[in-house]
């Protein structure tokens, strides 16, 4: 099967990927973090996990508080520093990949030095499913699903990154699965970070137009790139007793 | 004197928008039907992204040059006949505007659609100086009858279903309960007309201004801002300082993306391109012609590199549109002039209010404002940077509460010293024991479904994921010892 085969022809370099597993999937959802390194793992990726890494600052940052976030983006970049300069960051999040490659760039702008250690770090750094598919070259990672799957365009991956298409090509390779379309995908689910907290009602209240239109898409399965809008969808799913099954890609690519 | 009569408090009144279905189902379908034209018209549009960045080319190079330009614009409408007058606030501009109406004795005044008057709150001017002001736009116009500010930039009544406006009508008017928008809108009309006639003078706002000519661009599709310019003897328009265009050619791209990001036409029903008063071969037009430039907070806006974009605004609406903020609550709830992103990033510029630096944090930052705005303002990036401001106190010492700055500290403290976050996991591993439901989710995952203020704002509605017995990176421990077997199980 191609997909066990991965950079592992005769004389070929092994692919090699540290993990950026965000704070949120460390702390409640591992499985997560496990799906991805199964899958990357099948591909032929070798996978590590640099420890000391916590959270990327994202939360202080969304708030306001640059100076903090500051100091977890320059804390980031030195522990993704020590990698050898042919490994990957993968990290099952567009947000947090985006905080890095779109966001620390401005916390660093008048510390040249920093622009430079980022530069280094924030190059190697992709989200997951555009990790397989543009660096990889993969949409078949030889996982089977049985059901009606939709997928949630995060915002921050969609609008910050640019990337639609690689989950959308990744999913409906699985096999067994039927994927659909709902209404609004690309409208953003009402989490927000710390947005979800401070002005819980509005939040709640693009979650029920967001449930809306899951509900009626007739997919059993919700599929997205992020725990942060999979905590907030999965959340109202779970209070509700929703008959709907809310899992990250990466879970659904290691099945 | 009180120089504004706003009051914001987000967190209050979007609670409560949120509440009123009837709002919710107006702003649905309201937002649903921009939203669908305005993709309608884009994609219709070759090199759409290539005019974006054109016009922001030269936004940025007006506003860099801006006094080179007002200077300029005066110049050529004096020439042109007219009189261009300067406003440091809106208290003085609507001082100007009162006067020029004082002076020759005007009694009534009409008024075409503009959100700068809106914003120095002009009506209320011309009413303490007892001269009578009509709204001649038709949703300015029920929102005059109804005592209500605009709710969206560009449909200021769009939280009004037609059943509000056919009571407000019949209240109001005297008129029976009609229930036909045509009906309805030929009442409007019928009464609008006599106020047309009446009128000593008009007034405008101005979408575009070009120094090269003195020409000022006004954008409509009911002919009552060509009314409003024309028929009154005096016609005075007032325009925040950043509407300049340089040149008349440049206003191809400007009117094309104004008015499809607006309202999805190729081109709004009435342009009208208005070069100082009626001059000597018009037949009709007014006599005088006035042009008064505000500042009220714009220069500083000026002054911040990241802000500054705030600027280039054209005022489509289409932020608003796509916003899902605005979506769920309506223009009120933000308690201003100007609402949803687009509000969000210019009340904390233009006002020092109680309550202004709270709409920065009025937004998920999707940015799906970012994504329509025709003048690829970054809206997330101005976002944060107000927010940034706003936590560093440079405003006039609001900052946000000591608790939350405190939580960030520690927050902060822990994320930087790893043993300690993996010491407070645990912790929190325990200390949600209690609070830990486990039915009903898969994985053996527990599920917390009530929290402690703050966390009950969350949990109010949504179930909150517990803490992992085994967090990922003790996990990764056995994982790694996996590694080397992982090829032989495929």
């Amino acid at each position: 099967m191609s997909f066990s085969v991965m950079g592992n022809e005769p004389g070929s370099k092994r692919i090699k990927a540290s993990l950026f597993v965000t704070c949120l999937v460390d702390l409640f959802f591992p499985q997560v973090g496990e799906s991805v390194v199964r899958v990357l793992r099948r591909l032929g990726v070798d996978v590590d996990f640099p420890n000391e890494q916590t959270c990327c600052g994202q939360p202080a940052f969304n708030s306001g508080y640059t100076d903090d976030a500051r100091a977890l983006a320059e804390r980031f970049v030195g522990v993704f520093s020590g990698d050898s300069r042919d490994t990957y960051i993968v990290s099952p999040s567009g947000s947090c990949a985006s905080m890095v490659k779109v966001f620390y760039e401005e916390l660093f702008k008048n510390d040249p030095a920093l622009c430079d250690a980022l530069s280094k770090v924030s190059s190697r750094v992709y989200e997951f499913s555009s990790f397989l598919t543009d660096v990889l070259g993969v949409e078949d990672v030889g996982a089977s699903y049985d059901g009606v799957v939709t997928y949630h365009d995060s915002c921050h991956l969609l609008r910050e990154l640019g990337i639609s298409e690689a989950p959308r090509r990744l999913i409906k390779s699985v096999s067994g699965v039927k994927f659909i379309e709902a209404e609004m995908h690309d409208e953003c689910c009402g989490f927000g970070g710390t947005f979800s907290v401070k002005h819980p009602e509005v939040s709640v209240s693009m979650l029920d137009e967001k449930l809306t239109h899951i509900g009626k898409s007739g997919a059993d399965t919700l599929v997205s790139t992020d725990m942060g809008c999979l905590m907030q969808i999965g959340g109202a799913v779970s209070r509700r007793e929703l008959p709907i099954r809310v899992m990250h890609l990466a879970e659904l690519l290691a099945s | 004197m009180p120089s504004h009569t706003f009051q914001i408090d987000f967190k209050r009144s979007s609670k409560v928008a949120v509440a009123d279905k009837k709002l919710k189902r107006a702003l649905v379908s309201a937002t649903d039907r921009f939203r669908a034209q305005r993709s309608l018209a884009v994609e219709g549009t070759q090199e759409w992204e290539e005019i974006k960045t054109r016009a922001r080319e030269i936004k940025e190079h007006v506003i860099d040059n801006l006094d080179f330009y007002l200077e300029k614009l005066e110049e050529s409408i004096t020439k042109a006949g007219g009189v261009v007058h300067w406003a440091r606030d809106g208290e003085e501009a609507a001082n100007i505007i009162t006067a020029i109406a004082a002076e020759r004795g005007v009694k009534s005044v009409v008024k075409s659609k503009s959100m700068a008057t809106e914003e120095i709150e002009l009506n209320n001017a011309f009413e303490r100086n007892g001269i009578k002001v009509v709204e001649t736009d038709l949703g300015e116009y029920i929102i005059q009858l109804a005592g209500e500010r605009p709710s969206h930039i560009l449909a200021p009544a769009i939280h009004k279903t037609r059943d509000d406006i056919s009571k407000l009508f019949s209240r109001k008017l005297g008129v029976p309960y009609y229930e036909e928008p045509e009906e309805l809108t030929g009442i409007a009309r019928d009464k609008l007309r006599e106020e047309f006639l009446n009128a000593d003078m008009g007034v405008s706002g101005v979408n575009f201004a070009v120094p090269e000519t003195g020409t000022i661009v006004v954008v409509e599709n009911e002919g009552n801002a060509c009314l409003c310019t024309t028929l009154p003897r005096v016609h005075v328009a007032l325009m925040g300082m950043e509407k300049v265009v340089p040149r008349f050619e440049d206003l191809s791209i400007f009117l094309n993306l104004l008015i499809k990001s607006a309202t999805g036409q190729k081109l709004s029903t009435y342009v009208s391109f208005i070069t100082g008063p009626k001059n000597i071969l018009d037949n009709d037009g007014p006599e005088e012609f006035h042009l008064v430039i505000l500042d009220n907070g714009r220069s500083k806006i000026l002054a911040d590199e990241v802000t500054r974009q705030s600027l280039y605004c054209l005022r489509c609406g289409a932020c608003l549109n796509v916003c899902p903020v605005y979506r769920q609550v309506g223009g009120h709830a933000y308690g201003g002039v100007y609402s949803g992103p687009i509000g969000a990033i210019i009340m904390p510029q233009l006002m020092d209010l109680k309550g202004v630096y709270e709409l920065p944090y009025a937004s998920s930052l999707c940015g799906a404002c970012k994504e329509v705005c025709p003048v690829n303002i970054d809206f997330p990036k101005v976002l944060l940077k107000l927010r940034s401001d706003f936590v560093k106190g440079r405003e006039k010492g609001r900052r946000p509460g000591l608790s939350e700055r405190m939580a960030i500290k520690l927050w902060r403290y822990a994320m930087e010293h790893r043993r300690l976050y993996e010491f407070i996991s645990r912790i929190a591993y325990f200390a949600q024991m209690p609070f830990v439901e486990r039915k009903g989710r898969r994985n053996g995952h527990g599920r917390i479904g009530s929290l402690p203020f703050p966390f009950s704002n969350w949990t109010r509605d949504r179930d909150f994921p517990a803490v992992a017995k085994k967090t990922f990176r003790n996990r990764w421990r056995e994982l790694e010892n996996e590694n080397g077997d992982s090829e032989d199980k495929l």
